[in-house]
């Protein structure tokens, strides 16, 4: 083996070069040629900044330590800003969004709990999600409750089965336990699928009513966007406090150093298997606002794509922090929305994105002040 | 009915056995469950497709179609070892001492970007591969065995054996098997262990793209998120097998196939996809070190 050749070839040169090899068979040689110049064009403008700020600073800049190092308070105001101007631009488009955005919002932060707090990475989080849309779904158009008379039951559904899942899968650490999530996740929505005579299969259930308050119904975009918006601060609220109780401390020493944390006296079981429980609780609450937002649920909307957007979400918005999983929410619900004209290509964003976080700023925009370094 | 499901879950299971041998490698190596490999095992199957399409706008396949196959077969090895090693040098060689879960996200993020890119630039419809082999075969009892079947037995048992004596008796293989034990020593000692590295991806991803290939001649029809379910799958074969052991993930690939095999024939097929999952679950609750164990000591 002599590439000995290619070691000579700079690296601006042959990274471009190389991607443009490998994509070459499955987009044909034009667009192979566009992405490699692509590639090119960033990297030679990456250069030609960190060049021009070290020429003004008069000393070596790098861009990727600088990504590493931005104040996450630089994050929060700008996309609370950005939070705050969105109600003024009124369209029922907008609002709309809003209240998906306001769904994603009290999932990602049930994710949170247990990703971020807790350290247990859950990759079937869809399914809690699916659980309780699902509840939802079977209460009101067979035993005709209305929404607020399920609430409570379809939380307690998604809750009781993470709960049932959290007792025999926590007993394996990390990636194991992520698989068994998955597994999780794939099974129920296969059950969804072929469970006809409950769920009615691929084709959904239909007809779900929407919610309303003495007789009056959420029926404008507005009415369902206030009603998510409280189901949101309702959610940030009960969550704040419970991270800072007691529990919260023993999932964060959980989190930060699991062996550590059972020699001084947590009992880590029974605090995971409370995260795993909480946590599901959140995606029981969102999936009857799906539910009743949509009036209509199939197993579609419950893929492991779905579960890693949630994911995506905690981690691009910072894990272990309230904030981010907020911020993440927004940006991954609210960024499709702008980019339409690219949505194609959103889930390769969305890949190439979950990398880039993973090697730049694995902590997220916003860093949690607990989880400083 | 018993022999037909048989041999067909037979032939799957082969073809499972050959991914989980990458998955179990690389996790005998790094730790790392590599989400992405079955994504690998998919840009083998297309590379089948698009360089034998290739080939037939060069006009080879008519005069010599098994010399096409084979040629295809190579240029998709090539290219998917080539793609594989990209993919541990972009997403996992930067995060080797990051926290445990981090190198599991970037590899779920490299699986949705490779699916994506493929649908994107591939289309979302089916592939086909045009059927070069005849349907015909012979029967075996009451079973039909069709030769396509039979070459995916012998290719992969042939793999399989090689790949026992490179792991076994080469020099390369020692360091391999000294970086799977532990990386720091192996490093002590003089062994390159980011080359290892790269050379268990690159072998990896060759076994993924011979199942790809394979796979295409099975069902002429390939999609572009055929290795979600595939990778999952071969997963469980390697967890079944013991992940980290290699004769575990040729055991558990076939045994894997076989139970699904049969659990589609008499159990129910509606259900085939969720077989797996209910494997993987219960191994990995009942017994985590799977068929072939090999002691996991909690380090402090």
């Amino acid at each position: 083996m002599s590439i000995a050749w290619l070691m000579r070839i700079p690296n601006w040169l042959l990274i471009p070069a190389w991607f443009g090899v490998l994509s070459f068979p499955f987009t044909g040689a034009k667009t192979a040629i566009v992405i490699s110049g692509g590639i090119l064009g960033a990297g030679i403008l990456w250069r030609f900044l960190e060049r021009t700020i070290a020429l003004s600073r008069g000393k070596k800049f790098s861009l990727f330590e600088q990504i590493k190092t931005i104040p996450s308070t630089a994050y929060l105001y700008l996309s609370l800003s950005v939070a705050l101007l969105l109600p003024f631009i009124t369209s029922p488009y907008v609002v709309d969004t809003a209240s998906l955005a306001g769904i994603y919002i009290i999932l990602s932060l049930g994710l949170n709990i247990v990703v971020g707090y807790t350290g247990l990475l859950n990759l079937g989080f869809a399914a809690f999600y699916a659980i309780g849309a699902y509840s939802y779904a079977l209460l009101n158009t067979t035993l005709a409750l209305g929404f607020w008379e399920s609430l409570p039951i379809s939380m307690a559904i998604s809750a009781v089965a993470g709960f049932l899942l959290g007792i025999p899968a926590l007993r394996l650490r990390g990636d194991y336990l992520a698989i068994v999530t998955l597994g999780f996740g794939e099974i129920t929505r296969i059950v969804l699928n072929n469970w006809v005579s409950v769920t009615n299969g691929p084709n959904g259930i239909a007809g779900i009513q929407r919610p309303s308050i003495i007789g009056i119904e959420f029926k404008g975009v507005t009415d369902y966007y206030y009603l998510v918006l409280f189901f949101v601060l309702f959610t940030i609220f009960l969550i704040n406090r419970v991270i800072n109780s007691k529990a919260g401390r023993a999932w964060m020493s959980i989190r930060d150093d699991e062996i550590a944390a059972s020699t001084i006296g947590i009992d880590t079981f029974l605090y995971k298997l409370y995260a795993f429980t909480f946590g599901a609780l959140w995606a029981g609450l969102a999936g009857q606002l799906f539910a009743a937002k949509m009036r209509f649920v199939s197993p579609e909307s419950f893929t492991f794509l779905e579960s890693v957007l949630i994911l995506s979400m905690v981690i691009l918005g910072g894990q272990g922090s309230i904030g981010g999983s907020i911020i993440g929410a927004i940006i991954l619900v609210v960024l499709p929305e702008i980019l339409r004209e690219f949505e194609q290509y959103r889930m390769v964003f969305l890949g190439a994105g979950l990398i880039f976080m993973m090697i730049f700023r694995p902590q997220g925009l916003i860093i949690s002040r607990h989880n400083k370094p | 009915m018993f022999l037909q499901q048989f041999i067909q879950g037979l032939t799957l299971g082969y073809v499972y056995a050959l991914i989980a041998l990458g998955y179990t490698m690389v996790y005998g190596i790094l730790q790392l469950i590599n989400f992405a490999h079955g994504e690998i095992y998919m840009l083998g199957a297309y590379m089948t497709v698009i360089s034998f399409g290739f080939l037939t706008g060069a006009g080879l396949t008519k005069t010599h179609i098994l010399l096409s196959i084979i040629l295809s077969m190579l240029l998709s090895i090539i290219f998917v070892s080539a793609c594989g090693v990209t993919v541990e040098r972009v997403a996992y060689r930067p995060l080797r001492n990051a926290p445990r879960l981090s190198p599991l996200i970037s590899a779920i993020g490299v699986s949705i970007f490779l699916q994506n890119f493929v649908m994107l630039t591939q289309g979302a419809t089916y592939k086909v591969f045009p059927p070069v082999f005849s349907n015909t075969g012979f029967t075996i009892g009451s079973a039909k065995v069709t030769p396509v079947q039979i070459t995916i037995i012998i290719v992969s048992s042939v793999v399989m054996i090689f790949l026992h004596f490179f792991i076994s008796r080469t020099k390369t293989g020692k360091a391999m098997r000294a970086v799977a034990q532990d990386r720091i020593m192996a490093s002590l000692v003089g062994i390159d262990t980011d080359r290892i590295i790269a050379i268990t991806f690159i072998i990896g991803s060759a076994l993924a793209a011979i199942a790809g290939f394979m796979v295409t001649l099975y069902y002429s029809l390939i999609n572009y998120y055929m290795g979600y379910i595939a990778g999952i799958k071969a997963f469980t074969a390697a967890v079944l097998g013991g992940i980290g052991s290699i004769p575990g993930a040729m055991v558990g690939g076939i045994l894997l196939g076989l139970i699904e095999g049969l659990a589609a024939g008499y159990i129910s097929s509606e259900y085939k996809d969720a077989y797996a999952f209910v494997v993987l679950i219960i191994i990995l609750l009942i017994r985590p070190t799977g068929l072939f164990k090999r002691p996991m000591e909690e380090k402090v």
